[in-house]
């Protein structure tokens, strides 16, 4: 399939510190890609590379094989949903959506006709006479993406777009994202710092950390085979074995990711003491410390939890131990 | 427990009381003092003046408003309209491109260079300042003499030679008494702009980029509507002001006079109290028509 963008050995450098390094990514027309990482990993300048607020100290971003280079962030085929959603505070949600259509010149009946397809179609139908600060933010999320879609972009940049709503209803928008995007058929890139809803939205992951990417792949792949120790801890939480004591279990001299829900408390295994534990609803995750290496355990629902201070012996399957070759940096 | 800190307790648990407290002395003097001056001018401008003896008639009549309308007195109203108008037009064209700067690109000491040039001629007597410009628009001011060493003292004899705008020299031209309004009062323009621009969130500005608006679009359809609270109350300072002042047009300009001077004169040498308080009520009016015109045009609905 032909890449809709790709970074060639692009450096966005403020000052001395390089908020992304020499990045190379090719991300799919079609393509649900999810930029992941912790807070200044790089992932946010990356997406203001595209969108073309940012512009590469070294290297290249082409959009659709266009050098993006001199391209103005208003002469690019991508639209953003903003973190804060940037919405017209003097402009009510129909003119609001129907922006992108007033300054490119179309007659007010058409955009506005637009704009109420727009909003049904973010299932947000009858707001169009309200003013941005009488929305929800779930609301108001609709309707920055609804000023997005209507320009009918050929990639939609999304920055942090669930951030600010609860819990609920960013489930419930992961869902409509998703399902928006398939019958869109776009390119969708969106930023986050959640793993879980990278992993459950994403076609593909890039993991970033320090400006740089520590992983690409299938969510699947990021979780099961982390390229890194980064990786490992950041996306699920693994546990990350060092070196000494993957060396005695499988002879290969690379730190290994276990993932706590993997590891059963059997009769014989690694020997390690109980440090802690803590109810999380649908299970208990217990912390154990194994030859001077912390690790923490998931015990499903019902299961014994041995006391603080007991030892107990862990077990894994065999194809749970992932060993890392991966760079080390991070 | 100190006395401070009990009066803090009984105060947090009476909060109407720390209100009052607060609000008293600022109403009296809103009520009192400024409202009353104010109730008094107006109770002025409706009496009238005993043409024979000089003596104030204290009659309810509207004659004196009817005085306004004579030629003589409404030319000074139109002209104090036209010089405020077009002084505040300028204050705002030329302090637009600061307060922009100013709220978007300066940072840290750059900043702070800026309030202090925006600052620092409020810091000197408004009459030095006033006395300072008629040195440099004299005819043996400043400006000749730069204009004169650069050779090209014919485009000022050409400009002073234009009717109305022209004049003897700059120092008794409209335009001086204009040039000097719009130093005088810019940095009142300046501010509420700057404040109006620095309230809007830089990704506004990326969001209409982003959605296709090129720079001028952006300007606008963004950037202006969202700045239009600040210059309009940039725009209520110095149209007022200009509307009321009495210094600069003595200082400076035409021997033509402006409604501040015609106060000062009729209060004063005139003796006619009431035709001074009608025309201290003309700015008053003329503020509340633009008030109103400006409400209607929605420049506070993104306040």
């Amino acid at each position: 399939m032909a890449s809709a963008i790709s970074f060639e050995g692009v450096t966005r450098q403020f000052g001395t510190v390089r908020a992304v390094d020499s990045l190379d990514l090719e991300i799919a027309e079609g393509e649900f890609f999810a930029l992941l990482g912790p807070s200044g990993s790089g992932k946010t300048t990356s997406l203001r590379l595209v969108a073309g607020f940012e512009r590469p100290s070294a290297g290249r971003v082409r959009i659709f094989g266009q050098d993006a280079g001199a391209t103005p962030p208003y002469r690019r085929p991508v639209n953003t949903v903003f973190q804060d959603y940037a919405l017209f505070p003097h402009l009510n949600v129909r003119d609001n959506v129907a922006f992108g259509l007033r300054v490119a010149g179309k007659p007010r009946p058409e955009r506005y006709r637009a704009a109420e397809a727009a909003l049904e179609m973010v299932k947000l139908p009858g707001y169009a006479d309200r003013k941005p600060s009488e929305l929800s933010g779930g609301q108001r999320q609709r309707v920055a993406l609804a000023r997005a879609l209507v320009n009918q972009p050929k990639v939609l940049l999304l920055d942090e777009p669930l951030g600010a709503l609860d819990l609920k209803l960013r489930e419930q928008m992961q869902e409509e994202l998703k399902s928006l995007q398939r019958s869109l058929g776009i390119t969708f890139v969106f930023v986050t710092h959640d793993q879980g809803e990278a992993l459950s939205m994403a076609d593909r992951v890039a993991v970033f950390n320090e400006g740089r990417i520590q992983q690409v792949g299938t969510p699947v792949e990021v979780y099961d085979s982390p390229a890194t120790p980064f990786v490992a801890d950041f996306v699920g939480s693994s546990n990350v074995l060092p070196s000494s004591i993957v060396a005695r279990l499988t002879g290969h001299r690379h730190p290994a990711s276990l993932r706590p829900e993997r590891i059963r408390l059997a009769e014989a295994g690694l020997a390690a003491t109980v440090t802690g534990a803590s109810f999380l609803g649908a299970a208990t995750r217990l912390f154990v410390e194994a030859e001077g290496a912390r690790m923490s355990v998931l015990l499903p629902k019902g299961a014994l939890v041995p006391d603080t201070g007991s030892e107990v012996r862990l077990d894994w399957d065999a194809d749970a131990l992932h060993v890392m070759t991966g760079a080390q940096d991070g | 427990m100190s006395l401070p800190m009990r009066l803090s307790d009984a105060l947090w648990r009476r909060p109407r009381v720390l209100l009052l407290l607060l609000l008293v002395p600022p109403l009296l003097w809103l009520g009192i003092v400024y409202l009353g001056s104010l109730f008094a001018l107006l109770a002025q401008s409706f009496f009238s003046i005993d043409e024979f003896s000089g003596l104030i008639n204290y009659e309810f009549t509207l004659r004196t408003y009817g005085e306004l309308f004579r030629a003589a007195n409404l030319d000074i109203i139109l002209r104090t309209l036209v010089i405020a108008a077009a002084v505040t037009i300028a204050a705002a064209v030329i302090a637009f491109p600061i307060a922009f700067y100013a709220a978007r690109y300066a940072r840290g000491r750059w900043k702070a260079l800026f309030y202090l040039g925006i600052m620092l001629p409020l810091w000197s007597s408004y009459l030095v300042k006033v006395y300072a410009w008629k040195l440099i628009l004299a005819r043996e001011g400043i400006l000749n003499w730069l204009l004169e060493t650069l050779h090209l003292d014919w485009l000022l004899a050409a400009y002073l030679s234009l009717p109305v705008l022209g004049g003897n020299s700059l120092s008794v031209s409209w335009t001086g008494t204009f040039l000097v309004f719009l130093y005088v009062w810019l940095p009142f323009m300046i501010l509420p702009i700057q404040a109006a621009l620095e309230r809007i969130p830089p990704s506004m500005l990326e969001a209409a980029g982003d959605l296709g608006a090129d720079r001028g679009q952006t300007l606008r359809y963004v950037i202006l509507p969202l700045a239009l609270p600040g210059i309009v109350a940039g725009s209520i300072f110095t149209f007022s002001l200009t509307l009321g002042d009495y210094i600069i047009p003595q200082i400076i300009g035409t021997s033509a006079r402006m409604i501040g001077q015609a106060v000062y004169q009729f209060q004063g040498t005139a003796g006619n109290i009431p035709l001074a308080a009608a025309f201290a009520v003309v700015p008053i009016v003329i503020m509340g028509i633009y008030l109103t015109v400006a409400r209607r045009l929605g420049a506070f609905d993104a306040l």
